[in-house]
């Protein structure tokens, strides 16, 4: 008798293979002490994500199924994954001087890696079991990461918090992909959609609660209102670099998933999720504008409007279209860039002011600092959705995909979201050129640095001219506007995601 | 070349980033005197008695979404370009002798703002129109928060939430009015030629029609929608409230031209007489309140927004007379608006203040001043010889015989025009000088500026044929498809 071997696909695989190696290399590089061991670490790091990079761009175009199906390779899984490394490459050298990295590097790099290895797998799930497992690949990271900053209660609280409601989240979800295996007896996702077909479970209960149920996991993920309580205080407590991943690179990777779980999966039931997650779309643009109205931090303002972009993003799901898709996909890129600028003008200003995460500490940044004002006040201006960046384009985007899959109302939706969510972007706008460097009261100290360890602050100035954060945060923002006047590339690129779901949709 | 005219104000005000020293003022200055020589050029070259577009350029942008880089002029738009670029001039270089702090970025911005109007002047491309008719409004943000007056943020955020509720509507009407044409022809096009040739149904045009009107009333701004107005224009630096309210009111007036009227024809006939109400009632109370006022910029304001609800009114009568009178006196009123309010702010130097109350006898030793005024006083108040009298004339000759007790209600707003008008000048220029009134001549780069302006004022008071002849057809064009729709 012979053993015959299954066939491995290792092209297909190798980002995998090469973020899950970089995580052990980063791990074990962290052990090393010394003054240099941080630029030893990030510098592996970025390698790592680099040759991810790299690997993923040259398996751009394919389209095949991985892992007996568990995984399916496409141009719509590479660009989310893409999107997911790219942020986790950005954050890399916010982490440098981070306070909470101190001198454990290894840990938080190769933590922020392997939760980048959950978001290129969950990207790629297409079956349930996978879907699950990678889903608590990029989530367990997380949560160590949030609660990272150990001095700092806050920190703590945000990643107690977020264990929690994640934890219901998934189980939630875990609870829903059991009926929806009950119902369509099988766990990959081609085979559910035939199974509810042909067994003609459609509008069965059974399937329904699971779709209700598999919705809400993910919204959770997504921080799609109303399972959005824990977003602004998780933002708020985590450390900023970490907060910056986390609103960028967990949404892209979680609404992937949610694009192919509910349109390849569950394609059969449109009719009926589609009003109900047209209703939740809503009720983010909502609430997540009202919630930033009177914001003074920044991060749960960001936080609040990542809510409601979640609501702006859903809707090229709610259509079940490839335009829906394309515009879905164009948006995250668009969010991605515009959201990373905008947290590493909050991490620079941290570390110079001692304001934290107030909107004081960008007042009167316009004529102080330029190269910093600029990045903020054009991803302020993008995700407000105004013409000339990439935001105006995505919006565009949505509200044509919402108006030509017969959800008008949606599109006026988003448009009435953008009218309100202008009060708290052109806020922070008004705060960096309209208004003067604010002054420190009492109460307002400098923060410790390290994290408040006794006579770390000495040893290590802060290096806040940093151009390991200035340049890549630049870059975003250039290529924010760049893209708003020029959008053929990124279309381009977006189509092809959109595309390799042509067949289902 | 309609290309080198659009991005030359943005391009060179981006300049302005790394010139050294001096070339801050220098450089912005020949930007906008660029764009005008362009304009003046393109004037030139334009064919007279066509409907047709000139000067166009036609590229792709974005296929997926079907939105074409589609630029063109015509008959109505040419006179607004030249409007936009010889009034953007006059702002540059007063600006450029009163330089504000952080000039590099402010005359990036009034470059910005430029490219942005003639944009939206430009595009013959629905979405593409959106697209500027937004983006003007970011620059102009930044002029008035950063370098306007007391009260700035407040007034930067209203006039902002006012202007962006109209125009976010409008880019839903658009993306509709396109996706609703193309159920009908298949393929998804923002172009206008294409879209005025497939007219949606009446009850879809009825709804998208409110979507529009609602940017284009609030951008002039319309009685009722005009909240944003006295704030903004009191926060304004002198030289952007004169670009705001010279250029920039004109683009919701070419909107309805442009976009509307050839649009949504049967929502125009219907909700005619909606529009002309609210034109009525704006000439009303803009003159009412232009009498009431005693801050000079506020008199100039209401003024405007009694000007434009003539201009309103001459576009809702759908005829060609008052279309026709229309256009004409957009021009005209961007003309005398602006330099009102440069020579506003050669007042207040003078007087150390912007109440009426607190000027007076600035004429005495400022003979040239005043001269220059009394001229732009004339033509507001729309003295026969004037080409503002020709543009009120034929607006309401149309409106006579389109819907004639309008036409009885606007004629009064003539006769108070006059009323606020004579007693703006007369409350800054004679009587007695008050403590603390400086009368002195106005100086030579002061003049420079205001004084090219005001020529403009006399040179179409003597030609307003200049305008007329090549605004017919076009104006013609845009208003077949309502006529048609009345004559059914």
């Amino acid at each position: 008798m012979t053993f015959e071997t299954p066939h491995i696909d290792y092209a297909g695989l190798s980002p995998v293979i090469a973020l899950t190696a970089g995580l052990c290399v980063v791990l074990l590089a962290g052990l090393f002490g010394g003054e240099r061991q941080r630029w030893i670490v990030s510098g592996l790091s970025i390698v790592t994500l680099a040759t991810t990079a790299g690997l993923l761009i040259w398996q751009w175009g394919e389209a095949k199924d991985l892992v007996e199906g568990a995984l399916r390779l496409d141009d719509l899984a590479i660009s989310m994954s893409l999107i997911a490394v790219t942020a986790a490459a950005f954050v890399v050298p916010l982490t440098l001087r981070e306070p909470a990295a101190e001198d454990r590097h290894g840990e938080i790099q190769s933590l922020l890696i392997c939760s980048t290895l959950g978001m290129v797998l969950l990207a790629q799930a297409q079956n349930l079991v996978a879907l699950f497992v990678s889903l608590e690949l990029l989530s367990v990271p997380l949560y160590v990461l949030c609660g990272s900053s150990l001095r700092h209660p806050r920190s703590l609280e945000a990643g107690l918090k977020y264990l929690i409601v994640g934890s219901v989240g998934s189980a939630t979800l875990l609870y829903g992909l059991a009926f929806i295996y009950g119902g369509s007896g099988s766990t990959d996702f081609p085979a559910i959609a035939e199974g509810i077909a042909s067994n003609g479970v459609a509008d069965d209960p059974l399937i329904l609660i699971g779709i209700g149920l598999a919705a809400t996991g993910l919204a959770f993920k997504v921080s799609l209102a109303p399972f959005h309580q824990w977003t602004p205080d998780v933002y708020q407590g985590a450390p900023t670099p970490v907060t910056a991943f986390m609103a960028v690179a967990t949404k892209a990777a979680a609404f992937c998933v949610f694009v192919r779980l509910f349109e390849v999966a569950l394609g059969p039931s449109a009719d009926d999720w589609q009003p109900a997650l047209a209703a939740l779309a809503a009720v983010s643009i909502v609430v997540g504008n009202i919630g930033a109205l009177g914001q003074d931090s920044l991060k749960r303002l960001l936080g609040y409007s990542g809510i409601a972009q979640a609501g702006y993003i859903l809707t090229g799901i709610v259509v079940a279209s490839e335009t829906g898709v394309e515009a879905l996909v164009f948006y995250l890129a668009a969010y991605t860039l515009m959201n990373l600028a905008a947290f590493a003008v909050v991490v620079v200003r941290e570390r110079e002011t001692p304001f934290g995460d107030d909107i004081r500490a960008v007042e009167g940044l316009g004529g102080m600092r330029p190269a910093l004002a600029w990045p903020l006040t054009i991803s302020m201006l993008a995700l407000a959705g105004l013409p000339g960046t990439t935001g105006f384009i995505g919006k565009l985007f949505l509200i044509e995909a919402a108006v030509e899959g017969d959800y008008t109302w949606l599109g006026v939706a988003i448009v009435i979201g953008t009218m309100i969510s202008l009060a708290y972007y052109l806020r922070v706008v008004a705060a960096m050129w309209m208004r003067p460097v604010a002054e420190p009261g009492p109460g307002d100290e400098l923060p410790a640095m390290a994290g408040g360890a006794p006579g770390a602050d000495a040893a290590r100035p802060l290096g806040t001219r940093c151009m390991l954060i200035l340049v890549p945060t630049l870059l975003a923002a250039a290529a924010t506007v760049a893209f708003g006047i020029y959008p053929d590339p990124l279309v381009d690129w977006a189509a092809n995601a959109g595309e390799s779901l042509g067949a289902v949709l | 070349m309609i290309n080198s005219l659009l991005w030359a104000p943005a391009v060179i005000g981006l300049l302005t980033f790394i010139v050294p020293g001096k070339g801050i003022r220098i450089l912005p200055v020949i930007g906008a005197l660029a764009a005008l020589v362009l304009a003046v050029i393109m004037v030139a070259g334009f064919d007279l008695g066509t409907a047709e577009l000139q000067y166009t350029v036609d590229e792709s942008w974005i296929p997926d979404l079907g939105v074409r880089y589609l630029l063109g002029v015509d008959g109505i738009s040419v006179f607004m370009i030249l409007l936009t670029t010889v009034l953007w001039s006059a702002a540059t270089l007063y600006s450029a002798f009163h330089p504000p702090e952080r000039p590099r970025t402010y005359f990036f911005m009034l470059g910005l703002a430029e490219t942005g109007v003639l944009g939206a002047f430009c595009a013959q491309d629905l979405l593409l129109f959106v697209l500027f008719f937004d983006l003007m409004l970011v620059p102009f943000y930044f002029l008035i928060g950063a370098w306007g007056g007391e009260n700035r943020i407040a007034a930067t955020l209203k006039m902002m939430v006012y202007t962006l509720v109209g125009s976010l509507l409008m880019l839903v009407g658009a993306i509709a009015t396109a996706i609703l044409v193309s159920d009908a022809t298949g393929e998804i096009s923002f172009s206008l030629s294409d879209l005025s040739a497939n007219v949606l149904s009446e009850g879809s045009q009825d709804w998208i029609f409110w979507f529009f009107a609602a940017a284009f009333l609030v951008k002039m701004p319309a009685f009722l929608v005009h909240g944003w107005m006295p704030d903004a224009y009191r926060a304004a630096p002198i030289p952007v409230v004169a670009v705001l309210s010279g250029v920039l009111s004109k683009v919701g007036a070419y909107g309805f031209l442009r976009v509307v009227l050839p649009l949504y024809p049967d929502a125009t006939v219907q909700f005619q007489e909606v529009v002309l109400a609210i034109a009525v009632a704006g000439i009303i109370y803009g003159s009412a309140m232009a009498f009431t006022q005693t801050n000079v910029r506020l008199v100039a304001g209401f003024s405007s927004l009694a000007q434009l609800g003539f201009i309103t009114l001459g576009i809702f009568a759908l005829r060609p007379d008052g279309a026709d009178g229309a256009v004409l006196q957009m021009v005209n009123h961007g003309l005398v608006v602006a330099p009102t309010f440069l020579i506003i702010g050669v007042l207040a130097e003078r007087a150390g203040s912007e109440d009426l109350r607190e000027m007076g006898g600035l004429a005495f030793r400022a003979p040239i001043l005043a001269a220059l005024f009394l001229i732009v006083t004339l033509a507001t108040l729309a003295m026969p010889g004037s080409a503002n009298f020709i543009g009120e004339f034929y607006i309401l000759i149309g409106t006579f015989q389109a819907k004639v007790v309008y036409a009885i209600v606007a004629s009064v707003g003539v006769a108070f025009a006059a009323f606020y008008a004579i007693r703006l000048y007369q409350r800054t220029m004679h009587n007695r000088l008050p403590d603390g009134v400086e009368s002195r001549e106005i100086s030579l780069p002061d003049g420079f500026a205001i004084a090219p302006l005001v020529a403009c004022v006399v040179a179409l008071a003597l030609y307003p044929g200049l305008i007329l002849e090549r605004g017919e057809a076009s104006v013609e064009q845009a208003l077949q498809p309502p006529e048609e729709v009345a004559t059914r």
